[in-house]
This record gives C-alpha cells, structure tokens and sequence, in this order.
C-alpha cells in the first residue's frame, strides 16, 4: 500500500485514537482469526466428504457421518466468532469516532476567534459531522474486512501448501497481478476523493449562507441566480464523485477478473495433477474454494483500501481542524479574578487584524469603578474592536489591558469573562426555550430570580405572551422574536448574572426608546459601583455617561462628558445636533 | 446482469472438466476448458466495468438532481414553512443525507442487480443439474430472505432515529460556531462541551445499539448456508450412491451454494449503507413533500394616480403556532410617492406590518393592496420586483460588492452601482476596500462592520429602483450624522413610496404620514405635529428621546 506521507501521519493519528481500545481490538484480532481459520478448515472437510462419494455402491457412509457432525460443530463456532468480532469492531469504531468528534469539539472550544471569524461555518460543521461519519464508515468497514481478509489469506496459503505444493505455486504467482492492479487504481482514486470533499465543502458553506438568509434571497428574488450557483458547484461535484466512484468501483472488477485468471489455472493444472494422481477429486475440490477464497480477500482489501483512503482524507480534514493552533493557552499562575472592582485600565494599546491595517494605535484609557464610559464614533472607527479587546476574545498587539491593576493575558479567561456582562448587537440565541436562554451564565437560577430578571430587562410582558411562557421553544437565531425582543432576552441575560462590569454594544438599537430608558434606569441601578462600556449610536443613550470617548480611525479624538463636549463644538457636537436635521 | 450469468456458468465448465476430463483422462479437454474459463472471465470484466460505470454514472447523476430538486425546493417555501423547518435540519438533509443516498444508490445498483441474480440464478442451474437436491437451495434461499429482509426492515426505523441524533449533535456544533461570543462570554465552554458529549453519546449508544442488530445477520446467514451444504452433501451422497448424480455434479452444487454465501456475505456488509440511504431518502422525501404555496400569476392593470399604491384593509396577522395575534385590524392608505414613518415600542409590529407588502407572509384577516390589488394575487416574483426591501438583519453574501448590488437589478451599469452607493452613503465603504467594487466580501459579511453591511444593503435595494422602498429599521447602526444623509438622499427620490420602519422619531418625524403602532394596533396616523399635540404613544416616544427641554 503506498501512501503519501500526509497520509501516514493520518494513519499514526488514528492509531492514537485507537489505543485506548487496544484490548477490544486484540479480542477482535483473535476472534478474526478464529472466524478465518474455522472457515478455511471447512472445505478441507468438504472436500474429504466429497472423496468419501465416489459413485454408485461406492459411498461410505459412516465416515460422511462423522464428518458431517465435525462441519456442523464449526459452523455453529464460526458464527459466534464472527459474531463476536462484529460487536468488537462496532464498539471500537463508534467509540474511537465519539472520541474524535469530541476532541474536535472541544478544540472548537479552545480556538481563537481569529480563526472562527475567518472560516465559514459551513466547513467547519461539515468536518465535525460528514467527514466524521464518512471516517466512522470506512473504518468499521476496514477492521470488519482488512483482519478477515489478512488471515484467510495466510491461512489458506498454508493450508493450500500442505495439500499440494505446485498448483499453489500457480496460484501464489498469479495474485500479485491483483495487487498490482489494486494499488494502481487505489492511488488515481485518492486524489479524486480527496478534490470530491473539498467541493463538498465549498457546497456546504453555499447551502448554509443561502438557506440561513432565505429572506433576503426571496426578497430580492434572486432564487434562479443561486440555483445556477449551486449547479454549477453541484456539477463540478457531480464530475468529481463519478470519477471518485469509478474509479473505486473497478477496483472489484479488475481484481475479480484476476481471481477468474486464478480459478482457471488452479483448475487447468489441478486437473492435470489429478490425471497424474497427485491430488484426489475431493482435494482439487477444496483447492478450488481456497483459490476462490484466497484471491477474494484481495478483492475485499482492494475495496477496503479505497474506502480507507477515503475515511484518511476525512479523518486529514478533521485533525487539520483538530491541530490548529488554539488560543495561547493560560498561564500556570493565572490569576483567578474575584471581587472585581472594576478599573480597567488602556496602556499604549495597539491593535489589528491583519498586519498591513493598522486599526487602534496607541489608544490609552481609564475608566474608575463605577464609571459608565461611552464609545462613539462613525461606523467602522473601531468601535466593536475595542469590545474584543476588553473581552480577550482577540489579544492586543502591543500595551496592555488592566483590570483592577492585573494585566488581563496574566488572569483566566473564564474569570475575566465572567467579570463582564456583555449584550451585543448580533443577538444570538439558541435552539433551546426561552428559559434555557436567559439562564445561561446562570444556570442554577430559581424560578424567581429568572422572573425578576425578564421583568428588570422589560422582557416578562412579551414572554408571558407567548404561546407557553416561559417554556416556549424557540428555534435556532429566535426564529419569530423580532429584533428588539431577542436583545430584550439576551438583557436578561445579563441582568440574571449582575457581573460587575458591563459591556453594552449596540445593546439597545433595536429597543424602542422608551422600553430602553426603562431598561437604562434598571442598568442605572445595577451599575451602581460597577463599570460599564457602552457603544451606542443613539445618542439618548449616551448623554449620561461619566465619559464619552469619541472615536474615528482607531484613535480617541475627543474625551469628555456630554455638556463639555457639547460646549467644544466639536465632531462630537457635529455628531449630536446632526440628529435634529433633516 | 450478463457477468453474473457467466460467473454462474463457471461451476458448470469445472464440473465438466471434473467429470470428462479427469475421468476420461484427456488433457487436451481440459486445457480447451480452461481457456474457456479465461475467456468467460475476461467477457465478465468487461460487461462489469461497463456496469459499474453506468452504476456510478447513474446515482451520482441521480443525487445531483436529487440535490438540485432540493436546493429549488426549499427556495420557493415560504418565510412561515422555513421558520417551522428550522435551517440546521435543511442543510444536513441537504448535505449529508444526500451523500448517503449517493453511496446506497450505487452500492444498490451495483449489488442488487447482481446478488439476487446470482442466488436464484444458482437455484436454476442447481436443478438443471439435479431436481431433487436442488429442493435444498429452494428451502434455504426463502430462508435466507426472511433472515436480510427482516434484519433490514427492522433497521430502517432504527437508523432514522440515528439520523435525528447525529441532526442535533450537528446543531450543538453550529451554535457554538454562531454563538461563539454569547458562549465565552458568559464562561459555558464547559457547559456546551458537556452538551456536545451527552448529545454524543446518545448518538453513540444508538449506532451501536443498531450496529449489534446488524451483526447479526452474517453469522446467522453463515449458519443457513452451510447447514444447507451438509444437507447437500448427505443426500448427494445418497444419489451417487444410487447412481442417479456423478461426483463432479456434487461439487458444482456444492459450489454453486458457497456462491451464494458470497454474494449474501457481501449484502450484509452492505446492508448499514443500504438501511441508512433508506432513512436518509426518507428524510429527504419529506422535505420535498412540503407543499409549496401556489403562486397566482395574474398581472396588475395599469396604475391610475388615485389609487393608493399600498393599502391595508383591516389586516390582522397571527403567525403560525403563536398564540395571539401580532397585528390586528391595520388599516390606512399610502399614495405614490409618499414617505411613511412606522414607529412603535419593541414587538409593536412594526417589521410585521412591511413584511406584509411583499407577500413574506400572508395575512390572516383584511386585505393588503398593492396599485389596488390583493397582493395574494400577485405573482410573488413580479411584486417583489417592484420592492426594495431591506430587513433589520443586514446579510451579505460570499462575492464581490458589485455581485451583491447587482441583486438589486443584474442589469445596472456600474454607473447605477455608483449612484445608488451615493445615495446610501456607502462610497466610502466602497472606496477604502482595495479594488473597489471588485473587493471580495467573505460569508456572511464578516469582513465588515454592522453599518457598513447596512450601508450595502440599502444600495443593494436602492439599485433595484423600486417603486416601493421598505427600511426595516435598516439604519440603527448607522450614527445620526450618516443616517440624516441618507434620509436626505432618499427623500431626493421622489416618484419612490418610502416606509421607513424605526425605533428614533428623529429618522421619521418628517414624514408625509406617521403610523404608531402599539401592541399590534394603530396607536394613531399623522404627520409629526398631528400626533406629538393628539397622540399620546406618540408623545411618550418623542420626549423619550428629546426631553422637553431641549
């Protein structure tokens, strides 16, 4: 078997995987080898039996008798070996891919946003899911046949020896054209398995954007314009899969057509041997069946290698996701972050996303506990940037964030994070009731406190409304909840939580203005003593502020309260009367 | 079908060469014999390979058909049937359940047309070889069927139920992709890590709980087969002893039973990929089988300019499974030209009320008239035309900038593609990407922010020069300085009907006509002065935003 070395790599990855189930695996090995050798020994019987019939008057019976009971003891024994050995390989299959799929998911956890905002989601759900599952079949496939296959082949090789030398001669120089046949066509069909999931892929992430914003599809009537996109991947995958599949599927063929080659040497010389009297009919007989027996497993291993390049090139995809680089990992001495009191402190920070574009130069900022600070700026000025900052859900690239004096890369992520109650303008809720989503950094929560918590956030009214309150499901990226009400829940969110500082961005654009002053004056009194971030266009929303950080380009222009800033009659002042216009 | 048929003669020529050639001692007997036995081989590689091509051919041809049905399908179903499908289930069906039809149609083709072929090809030749022992193989075959069939049958329903579980260990992952912010904000890595797991294992213990099932089958087809073999052999011995069977005619049935072994070992290993396309197909069947709303095709008469060109007739609206109504009794008219403010609380029914006019969803009660016809009657495709829509969720798609505006109308010069971007303020998003109208824009807009993907939208609407333009709430992430730019340039479109949906009194307070909505009712209809001295909703709204003072 050739390989790449991508591939062997693979291999030794999925032998990792594989060791926890050594044992179930040995267990498997031998009632293979049981299956196998139990198997071969029949015809051997068979073709005793059959010598025993010579022709008419002829029969011995008895001896038929004795030999009969032998076959039907290994028969009943073949078949709870081989029953045994399937229960092995399932187990071990389904539980090395569980142990994939989580390891997958749980790097998914662990990887920066970088890379998540980079790739579609499409892609990366097809390789936690298709590729796994096309993994999960190639391999049960594989051990089923590859360990059957392997000892009956050294099985009936030494069995065929020891009845005659010479017509396995024939057969043994005959085989290896099978081989041959089998390798060159394994290798054209790597490649073309490997080019059909990539496009797989690529059709995936289509599906997914088309299908997840079918509304803006329908409203701009663009159906037939995506359908000819989707064809046209749909035919480069419909060209590819043919190929793949054909090429694949003639390995069976070819390699059948060499088993025939075997069968009728075996038979030519057999019978030539038989005249001479080397070998009885009963003997040609077996002989026959382990020719047939001895190149079929060739053909199977032929089948199994493609179908186990198939499940490597999946298997490639998911540890490629498996490998990539997670986010830099906490430090030993991490601190744990409690009784935060909320000053947050901009050194010098700088920040981009790619190298060439700078986006937050040198950016300096202090907010005391207990201060609300307001962000705006025009869109794009780097506004939601700063958030990911606060969050580390990006690092910065020079200077330092501080949280009450303790640079944020030397604490745990969790308990800065936890520090944070955090509402964002993509409202994301998921699949799940309503009470499910509220109770999310809380999920010991009572009945009260969540009730509380809705009604803070204004939230209680509409969800009392719904067709089972509380228990109402919603469906993924709430489904029929308008705008404004998904901010309302994720509100409550946070209002179940009181973390002690605050990250509002865009929290309220979708809130009618008076729900919000009512939800302002809840966060108002929940703030109180704690630090709060607000990104905000409305500017209602922001005249309240402690401070207004004015931003464009990545950089503070301006800094100051309302009413100074206003006197200023600066951008900012520019910005704020530029409401009453026309 | 023709291979089979030759691998089924093989026997046959060996039984020949057994029973002449050794016996009558003629040598050059068997070597023509075995020649032909070459020959049959090399005829069978050839009619096979032209089989698998055409199996290949026919079952990747048939799931891209299958895939494109789909993909058509669920584009026509409306916004109601999409929100109760939900998109995860779609897109798996769509994916990866077409893959395994794929797989279980080929493998079908391949094998079915074959196996059977073979079993009851093996039958016939055994009883032309002899009657009476071929009674076996018609004892056993049945036998034999009744073992795969209920195996199978009994595996169908179970790998449905696989199916759903591997669907929502597929919407754990999606969501923590989606929501990856929501997750690591409130710390649940934890949390949905041990969700995944359970909703894993699930999967896990249902895989092997059907996998024990279908192990089953091989030994116990093993067992069949060769007890059959004995019962063979016993009354083979029993004619030959008779004199009415040779010796090699017993070996040809002997081997024509193990052939059939074969061909069934091969069936059960196949039989998982058979079983799971079933339930795959199923599941995709019943997508298909969601019907698809009528759509009329009737075309309007031609406009006179005293017909209101949208109008609501008493219109009440309940969405499916919701339990009350979210709009009830809405009635006003909008002449041609006309700048029309919906303001409201939160769940008012604002983005409702415009997702009527292009037919998203379908009114419950009362009539929605666009130029004096029930939108109900309008071809969804000529009525759209007419509308640019731009919806509170600003979505973008993978392509250039120029791909995504030319959706409005794909005729538009770049010089329509220049004004249109003017007037939604967004030259500015255009010019600073490196190659302009040609800068790629990844999925989902990612690589812009919320109001610069706003800002396209509404070009991508405005290009489409529509009669009617619909902002749902289409510019909360714009700053004011932007968003009274852009209401500026719109209002310099005239002969444009403009409903501008939002939260702030400043985006509406100079239109024609003000429609308040509270709780699904008009709370009043006027222009700004009307409703700030006669509308108390109104008033509240407005000095929320500007007190008094001011």
């Amino acid at each position: 078997m050739k390989k790449t070395n991508v591939s062997t790599s693979n291999v030794k990855k999925v032998l990792s995987y594989l060791k926890p189930y050594r044992l179930l695996l040995l267990l498997s090995l031998t009632f293979a080898a049981a299956t196998a050798l139990l198997t071969l020994y029949l015809p051997i019987l068979i073709g005793n039996a059959v010598d025993l019939i010579v022709g008419p008057g002829q029969v011995d019976f008895a001896g038929i008798w004795t030999l009969l009971k032998k076959m039907a003891v290994i028969i009943i024994l073949t078949s709870i070996a081989q029953w045994l050995m399937n229960l092995c390989n399932n187990t071990v299959t389904y539980r090395t891919v569980r142990d994939i799929r989580l390891a997958a998911f749980d790097r998914i956890q662990i990887l920066p946003l970088k890379y998540i905002d980079g790739h579609s989601y499409g892609d990366v759900v097809s390789r936690v899911i298709n590729d796994v599952d096309q993994f999960a079949d190639g391999l049960l496939m594989g051990f089923t046949q590859l360990f059957t296959g392997v000892i009956t082949i050294l099985g009936t090789f030494g069995f065929m020896l020891s009845i005659n030398w010479k017509i396995t001669l024939v057969v043994v120089l005959l085989t290896p054209i099978s081989l041959f046949v089998a390798g060159f066509i394994a290798k054209n069909t790597f490649s073309m398995f490997k080019l059909q999931s990539e496009t797989r892929g690529e059709q995936t992430s289509l599906i997914d954007e088309v299908i997840g914003n079918q509304k803006v599809v329908q409203a701009f009537g663009q159906e037939d314009e995506m359908l000819t996109r989707f064809d046209e991947i749909n035919e480069r995958l419909k060209k590819y899969s043919l190929r793949a599949i054909f090429f694949s599927s003639i390995t069976n063929p070819s390699t059948r057509f060499v088993n025939n080659l075997v069968y009728a040497g075996v038979g030519i010389v057999g019978a030539i041997v038989a005249l001479g009297g080397g070998i009885s009919v009963g003997q040609l007989s077996s002989f026959l069946s382990y020719a047939n027996q001895f190149t079929k497993p060739f053909n199977e291993i032929s089948g199994v290698v493609t179908e186990l390049q198939n499940a490597l090139a999946c298997a490639g995809r998911v540890f490629d996701l498996i490998e990539e680089t997670p986010q830099v990992p906490e430090d030993a001495d991490a601190v744990e972050l409690t009784d935060i009191q909320g000053e947050v402190t901009l050194t010098d920070v700088s920040f981009s996303y790619v190298p060439e574009k700078p986006l937050i130069e040198k950016l300096n900022v202090t907010a005391v506990p207990g201060q609300r600070v307001a962000i705006v700026g025009p869109t794009g000025c780097g506004k939601t940037t700063l958030i990911n900052l606060l969050m580390r859900f990006y690092d910065v690239n020079e200077g330092s964030i501080q949280v009450d004096n303790t640079d944020i890369r030397h604490m745990t992520r969790g308990s800065l994070r936890t520090g944070y109650g955090m509402v964002l303008q993509d409202t994301w809720l998921r699949a799940g009731t309503i009470r499910d989503n509220i109770i999310m950094g809380k999920p010991d929560a009572t009945e009260d406190e969540i009730i509380a918590a809705a009604k803070a956030a204004h939230a209680h009214s509409f969800i009392r409304r719904l067709p089972k309150g509380y228990d109402t499901v919603i469906t993924e990226d709430g489904g029929q909840l308008s705008q404004g009400q998904k901010q309302l829940l994720c509100i409550a969110r946070v209002m179940l939580c009181l973390p002690p500082m605050l990250i509002l961005d865009e929290a309220t654009s979708s809130i009618d203005t008076r729900t919000e002053l009512k939800i302002q004056e809840a966060f108002g009194r929940m703030m109180e003593g704690r630090t709060s971030f607000i990104v905000a266009h409305r500017l209602s929303t922001i005249r309240e502020a402690d401070i207004i950080l004015v931003m464009k380009d990545g950089n503070i222009i301006e800094q100051g309260n309302h009413q100074t800033l206003l006197e200023k009659g600066g951008f900012y002042a520019n910005l704020y009367n530029s409401q009453f216009s026309v | 079908m023709l291979e089979a048929f030759l691998d089924l003669l093989v026997p046959l020529v060996m039984a020949a060469i057994i029973d002449q050639g050794i016996a009558a001692n003629d040598r050059p007997y068997i070597l023509r014999m075995g020649l032909l036995l070459v020959f049959l081989g090399f005829v069978g590689l050839t009619f096979s390979i032209t089989a698998q091509y055409f199996a290949a051919k026919a079952s990747v041809f048939f799931c891209a058909k299958i895939r494109h049905a789909l993909f058509a399908h669920i584009e026509k179903l409306s916004f109601t049937q999409m929100d109760q499908a939900g998109s995860s289930t779609l897109i798996t069906r769509m994916t990866n359940d077409v893959n395994q039809v794929q797989s279980g149609v080929n493998l079908t083709l391949r094998l079915f047309l074959r196996s059977p072929f073979i079993v009851f090809g093996a039958m016939i030749m055994a009883f032309t070889v002899d009657v009476k022992a071929a009674w076996i193989f018609a004892v056993v075959i049945p036998l034999l069927c009744i073992v795969v069939f209920g195996i199978m049958l009994w595996s169908i329903p179970q790998y449905k139920r696989v199916q759903s579980a591997l669907d929502r260990v597929l919407g754990i992952t999606r969501e923590n992709l989606t929501g990856v912010r929501v997750i690591r904000a409130f710390h649940q890595e934890e949390n949905e890590a041990e969700r995944f797991e359970d909703g894993n294992s699930i999967l896990v213990r249902l895989q092997q709980y059907v996998g024990r099932m279908s192990a089953l089958m091989n030994p116990i087809t093993y067992i069949i087969v060769n007890i059959g073999t004995l019962i063979l052999i016993y009354s083979g011995a029993l004619r030959v002893e008779s004199g009415s069977l040779s010796q090699g005619e017993v070996i040809a049935l002997v081997n024509y039973m193990s052939q059939i072994l074969v061909e069934l070992v091969k069936l059960a290993n196949l039989i998982i990929t058979m079983t799971k396309a079933f339930a795959c197909a199923n599941r995709i069947q019943s997508v298909l089988e969601i019907p698809v709303e009528e759509k009329p095709s009737s075309l309007p008469d031609a406009t006179s300019n005293d017909t209101p060109i949208v109008e609501f007739n008493h219109v009440s609206l309940t969405y499916a499974g919701a339990g009350a109504e979210s709009l009830s009794d809405i009635h006003f008219k909008v002449m041609k030209g006309q700048t029309i403010g919906i303001i409201g609380g939160t769940g008012s029914g604002k983005s409702s009320v415009v997702n009527l006019i292009p037919g998203f969803y379908k009114a419950t009660a009362g009539r929605v008239l666009v130029d004096g016809l029930d939108v109900k009657d309008y071809e969804p495709e000529t009525l759209r035309n007419r509308i640019g829509m731009v919806l509170q969720k600003a979505v973008l798609f993978k392509g250039t900038i120029r791909e995504n505006l030319l959706w409005g109308n794909a005729n538009a010069s770049d010089e329509d593609l220049y004004r249109a971007l003017d007037i939604a303020q967004a030259r500015e998003v255009v010019d600073k990407k490196e190659g302009g109208l040609d800068a790629q824009i990844a999925q989902g807009g990612k690589n812009l922010s919320g109001g610069q993907k706003q800002r396209l939208t509404i070009a991508r609407a405005i290009v489409r020069k529509p009669d009617i333009l619909i902002l749902d709430d289409s510019a909360s992430a714009l700053d004011f300085a932007t968003d009274a730019k852009l209401r500026k340039a719109i209002h310099e479109l005239s002969d444009m009907t403009v409903f501008i949906v939002s939260q702030r009194s400043s985006s509406i307070r100079h239109a024609d006509q003000i429609i308040v909505l509270d709780d699904g009712e008009i709370a009043g209809i006027g222009t700004h002065e009307e409703l700030l001295s006669g509308c108390t909703v109104y008033q509240e709204i407005y000095y929320s935003q500007f007190p008094k003072e001011v």
